[in-house]
């Protein structure tokens, strides 16, 4: 069976102040149907922007090539009239900041439904029942009073939950999740968490999840992707990804989040910082950060190529690396 | 024991339109001593920034008493901070916000070093402070908007660094940054603590970096203190629910996905706040003890305010946690 979302040898560049620059090279990834994909990076290393490209959100004068396939639609060619029909009812994305993606003076319940009535071409009354469910779904407490609040009468856990609500009100099959947690505090995250494992486990959703929390990626997904300066490095099952890493940037992220062993000072910093876009240097873009690096690594980027069953690594060297438990 | 600094039974009262009364910290007590790193979590709108506030004098307490090496710190206000508070600075979660962005990071490093040092001695105090936050001595003619955000928080530090203070409260120091920049920041910091022998408070909704880096963890539930202990303590068996609730919400890396516990409900408003134990109606064990506000029990080097670790009121068949 075809993947649900198919992207293969993406590559984007953005307009820039002194020329093109070069954001995304060569990502290729897929999504299957009900399934929670992961995509870990730091700020900068292009997840956002695959996001973006998905949903036909790119700034005007962003050169694409490569090809994007959803549900056998070929996304990189569509016009405005056919991003539309994509977006909402086909892939629907959710943001880190729920304050800034919901209209501060229209109610939850005029949000929620405005989708549907287009998309789904429903009349207001069913509307209004099936935004009841849906609220109901994402555990929002009295459904029909949350519907005439406004997002301020809610707490920021509750409207990460109606920005999700509002995402999936035209039934899209692809959910694109960008750093949704990232804001909220724990429990609330928790609870976050287990709605769209719910979601998917429920009604078949397929879930992209951009995080560049490790534990979270872990917890959630069952496959991840580790972006870095506009490639990925590794992918796999997320369990082996992150128990067994085979790219020293992945195993580099892992050394630099806290243990959980209260061991004071373990926290392993990278050296460094990720180049800008348009800086990267020859070869390999994480070798000047790279405690394995060779002479190798500095000619022409490493491609991603497979290690083991469903795992690619895009590294010459392929070094031991040693991870501790936690 | 009192420390170097001194917060004892705190109250932060907000009057606001429509909402009337709201006890944003209700009675809060912490000792944080030289060389030691008191971690303070909780989630948002627990009152742990209030807390900060009110412990380096940005706010005046309405009620309790802060005391730095003993003298009780005076609330900033237009004169000039008497000298022995100067040994007292604070780090903010946003160095976007906290750098002045028109003067050079030299000019402000400089109004932080002492009247005392003069001459030529000004200079090499802010190499010494550049160094020792590693930047480079270059960075001391350049302006804020040049580094990124993990830089920028380093030059903060070394702001707060430049009056050389015996105690440093950071509020949410890193969680502005990206792992990478996250892990240096942190690392400065405690390695601070450790060289110079000062004294941190370091308030941050992230417990595993809190578990990772702090000698004593305090947990704060809507304005109070419920638990506080030596980390490893803590973090091995809690005595209050609500620290095992968010200790067991911390996403683990894993070899299969497993979902962190959930816990029930939202924090409630603190403009009204249960009655009794504020996380009564969230608490799995809650019981009938709980309509009265547990006090703070010592436990021996330890404390929390949880009645199911008081033997008069809890049944022995209710487990601690």
């Amino acid at each position: 069976m075809a993947p649900l979302l198919d992207v293969d040898s993406l590559a984007v560049t953005l307009p820039g102040p002194r020329g093109p620059l070069p954001i995304l090279h060569d990502v290729s990834l897929t999504v299957d149907e009900g399934e929670l994909v992961g995509i870990a990076g730091e700020s900068g290393c292009g997840k956002s922007l695959t996001a973006q490209t998905l949903l036909g959100l790119l700034p005007a004068g962003a050169k694409v090539t490569g090809t994007a396939r959803f549900a056998g639609t070929d996304l990189l060619g569509l016009d405005n009239n056919g991003w539309q029909r994509i977006r909402g009812a086909g892939i629907a994305m959710v943001f880190q900041d729920p304050t800034a993606a919901l209209h501060p003076m229209l109610t939850v319940g005029r949000q929620l439904t405005e989708h549907m009535r287009v998309h789904l071409r429903l009349d207001r009354r069913s509307a209004t029942r099936r935004a009841v469910e849906l609220l109901d779904q994402v555990r929002i407490p009295d459904p029909e009073r949350a519907l005439r609040a406004y997002p301020h009468q809610f707490s920021g856990g509750m409207r990460q939950r109606a920005a999700i609500a509002i995402a999936l009100a035209a039934r899209p099959r692809l959910l694109i999740a960008d750093e949704p947690t990232t804001a909220l505090d724990v429990t609330v995250q928790a609870g976050i968490l287990a709605l769209l494992d719910r979601l998917r486990a429920e009604t078949g959703l397929a879930v992209a999840f951009i995080t560049h929390d490790l534990g979270v990626l872990s917890a959630l997904t069952t496959r991840g992707y580790v972006f870095y300066a506009g490639r990925v490095v590794e992918t796999g099952p997320t369990g082996a990804l992150l128990t067994a890493p085979t790219h020293p940037y992945t195993a580099a992220l892992l050394g630099a989040r806290p243990h959980g062993t209260q061991a004071v000072g373990t926290l392993r910093p990278i050296p460094g910082a990720p180049p800008a876009p348009g800086e990267a240097p020859p070869g390999c873009p994480f070798q000047p950060r790279c405690g394995y690096a060779e002479p190798a690594c500095g000619t022409v980027p490493p491609p991603l190529a497979p290690v083991a069953a469903d795992r690619s690594v895009a590294c010459v060297v392929r070094p031991h690396l040693e991870v501790t438990a936690r | 024991m009192t420390g170097l600094l001194d917060i004892s039974d705190v109250e932060v009262e907000y009057r606001s339109r429509g909402r009337g009364r709201v006890l944003a910290v209700a009675g809060v007590s912490l000792d944080v001593a030289a060389g030691q790193i008191v971690g303070l979590v909780g989630e948002s709108g627990c009152g742990k920034s209030s807390l900060a506030r009110v412990a380096v004098g940005l706010t005046p307490p309405s009620a309790g008493v802060v005391r730095f090496a003993g003298q009780p710190v005076t609330p900033l206000g237009w004169r000039r901070r008497p000298d022995t508070e100067i040994g007292l600075q604070m780090v903010f979660q946003n160095p976007y916000a906290s750098l002045n962005p028109r003067r050079t990071i030299g000019a402000q490093l400089l109004d932080g070093v002492p009247a005392t040092v003069t001459g030529a001695a000004r200079r090499d105090r802010v190499r010494e402070l550049l160094d020792r936050v590693g930047m480079p001595t270059t960075a001391a003619e350049r302006y804020p908007h040049q580094f990124s955000g993990g830089q920028r928080q380093r030059l903060a530090i070394a702001r707060a660094l430049a009056p050389q203070p015996r105690m440093i409260i950071a509020d949410e120091p890193v969680t502005a940054l990206d792992a990478s920049s996250q892990a240096q920041v942190v690392n400065l910091l405690v390695g601070l603590v450790r060289d110079l022998d000062m004294g941190m408070l370091f308030i941050s909704h992230d417990l595993a970096l809190v578990h990772e880096i702090a000698d004593i963890t305090a947990v704060m539930y809507l304005g109070r203190v419920v638990e506080s202990a030596p980390t490893r303590e803590l973090w091995r068996n809690p005595r209050h629910p609500y620290t095992r609730a968010l200790i067991d919400a911390v996403p683990r890396i894993g070899p299969t996905p497993r979902l962190p516990a959930t816990l029930a409900g939202e924090v409630p408003d603190p403009a009204n706040a249960p009655t009794g134990c504020r996380f009564r109606p969230r608490c799995p064990h809650a019981f009938a003890p709980c309509g009265d506000q547990p006090p703070t029990l010592d436990l021996g080097g330890r404390s929390a305010a949880c009645w199911l670790n008081d033997p008069t009121a809890a049944p022995a068949t209710v487990p601690a946690n």
